[in-house]
């Protein structure tokens, strides 16, 4: 494809948090103050890595065993993750790499710097992967994780999450989020959700109960979609490229 | 021709303190659950090798740290790198150069090292780019992923038009220093000598 073809929409910045976002204590110090320079988009970073299928391990996207002693399984309430990888435009983006890690069903993390006094679980690791199909459809098996406390303010506690990195094709749609899940009670409170302001975007990052995908006596099911930033159509043929 | 947006891009959120349970697992003793870290050296398990003994160009090494708005090292953010090859041309999918590579900051002492080649001269409808690595930095703290870039103060960089485009005062905050023989890259989050971050 041509550098010409492939350039990115301008982001759309309505959906995105600000940097700096005080509630949100760890971003006062860390927020850039100087406004991100624009670059013109003969000069953006329409390319990046590209990762396949063939080297994905085959328990990467089972977190609920693939830390697990032989015959055992990681506590915790079983659950589908699954969902569609799209551009702002609609179509779906195969073969984009998921990296999604995750607290246990008691919000600990498998982490050297974290001492919640809940206890770790010996069969879950919390970390997971895996790439879209064709179509950017993905799915992957894991427990639902616990929510935590953490030192932001007194009382804070994360909503239930699991971390989500997505890489598409192109270096300037590399994207780091949160997946919450629909009807907790704490993603109304948590600074780190609200550092996004546009209440349809926040609810673009919780996850809906999908009965349709839950197997009986076995596990329940959240639907969850991300969206990368989009590419312009040019004119190729007299169609529009990339519709 | 424009599409309409059908869709908003997916908010953004904080990679948090544990991102490394994720990216680099085995960096932070979660072993076991993928043979190697993605984009970690030679032996990653993904293709994030810079550095096949078969790639052609100047092998280099640039380390940095990164500081907040009151002069602390970070130590827990992610630093990601993608750049073209010594040639100018940014690799595809199964190049023996993946020209892409991922460093968590060192848990004490905040370092990130990028063992690499230097790239070349970039060709784009923009003008001729000089040679540069373009960098994604993700941490506890940081709402939205940070892009900047390094390039390198051996190299002309007076018809960049990147550069040429930033406050002459700002330019020197994207140019790696020669010390011995690494590179060295600090940046700076907020405030005094603040990094150039760019919206791409
Ligand atoms: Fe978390």
């Amino acid at each position: 494809m041509s550098d010409h073809a492939s350039r990115l929409l301008d982001r759309d910045y309505s959906g995105q948090p600000e940097a700096l976002t005080p509630a949100y204590k760890s971003s006062r110090l860390r927020a850039p103050c100087q406004p991100l320079l624009r670059l013109p988009e003969t000069v953006r970073d329409v390319t990046g890595p590209v990762f396949g299928h063939d080297k994905l391990g085959e328990l990467d996207a089972n977190l609920v065993i693939n830390a697990a002693a032989p015959n055992q399984s990681a506590l915790g309430p079983r659950i589908l993750v699954h969902g569609c990888v799209l551009d702002e435009n609609g179509k779906g983006v195969p073969g984009a790499l998921l990296e999604v890690w995750q607290a246990n069903a008691g919000g600990r993390y498998r982490h050297k710097n974290d001492g919640y006094l809940a206890p770790l679980d010996p069969n879950f690791a919390g970390c997971g992967r895996t790439v879209t199909d064709a179509q950017g459809r993905y799915q992957f098996f894991t427990i639902q994780p616990g929510a935590y406390p953490w030192p932001n303010h007194v009382n804070a506690w994360r909503p239930m999450h699991i971390h989500f990195s997505v890489f598409g094709h192109a270096f300037a749609q590399r994207l780091i989020t949160q997946m919450y899940f629909e009807g907790d009670p704490l993603i109304a409170l948590c600074p780190i959700v609200q550092t996004v302001k546009d209440p349809q975007s926040i609810d673009q990052l919780i996850a809906k109960l999908d009965m349709g995908r839950a197997v009986s006596m076995d596990h329940l099911a959240y639907r969850f979609d991300l969206v990368l930033r989009g590419r312009q159509s040019t004119l190729f043929e007299n169609r529009p490229e990339g519709n | 021709m424009r599409p309409p947006r059908r869709y908003k891009e997916s908010p953004s959120q904080t990679a948090g303190p544990y991102v490394h349970i994720g990216c680099t697992p085995n960096f932070v003793g979660v072993q076991g659950i993928y043979s190697a870290d993605l984009g970690a050296g030679p032996d990653a398990d993904l293709g994030g090798a810079l550095q096949g003994a078969d790639v052609p160009g100047e092998r280099i090494t640039i380390a940095g740290q990164i500081c907040d708005g009151a002069g602390e090292l970070i130590t827990d953010a992610m630093v990601e790198s993608w750049q073209a090859d010594a040639q100018g041309r940014y690799p595809t999918a199964g190049a023996s150069f993946s020209g892409w590579a991922r460093q968590a900051c060192d848990l004490t002492t905040g370092v990130f090292t990028f063992r690499t080649i230097k790239p070349g001269c970039i060709q784009t409808s923009g003008g001729p780019q000089s040679p540069h690595i373009s960098i994604w930095i993700v941490a506890r703290g940081i709402n939205l992923g940070l892009h900047t870039r390094i390039y390198f103060a051996d190299e002309d960089n007076s018809a960049d038009p990147v550069l040429a485009a930033i406050d002459p005062m700002r330019r020197q905050t994207l140019i790696a220093s020669q010390r011995g023989d690494a590179y060295v890259f600090n940046v700076r989050l907020q405030g005094e000598n603040e990094t150039v971050f760019f919206d791409l």
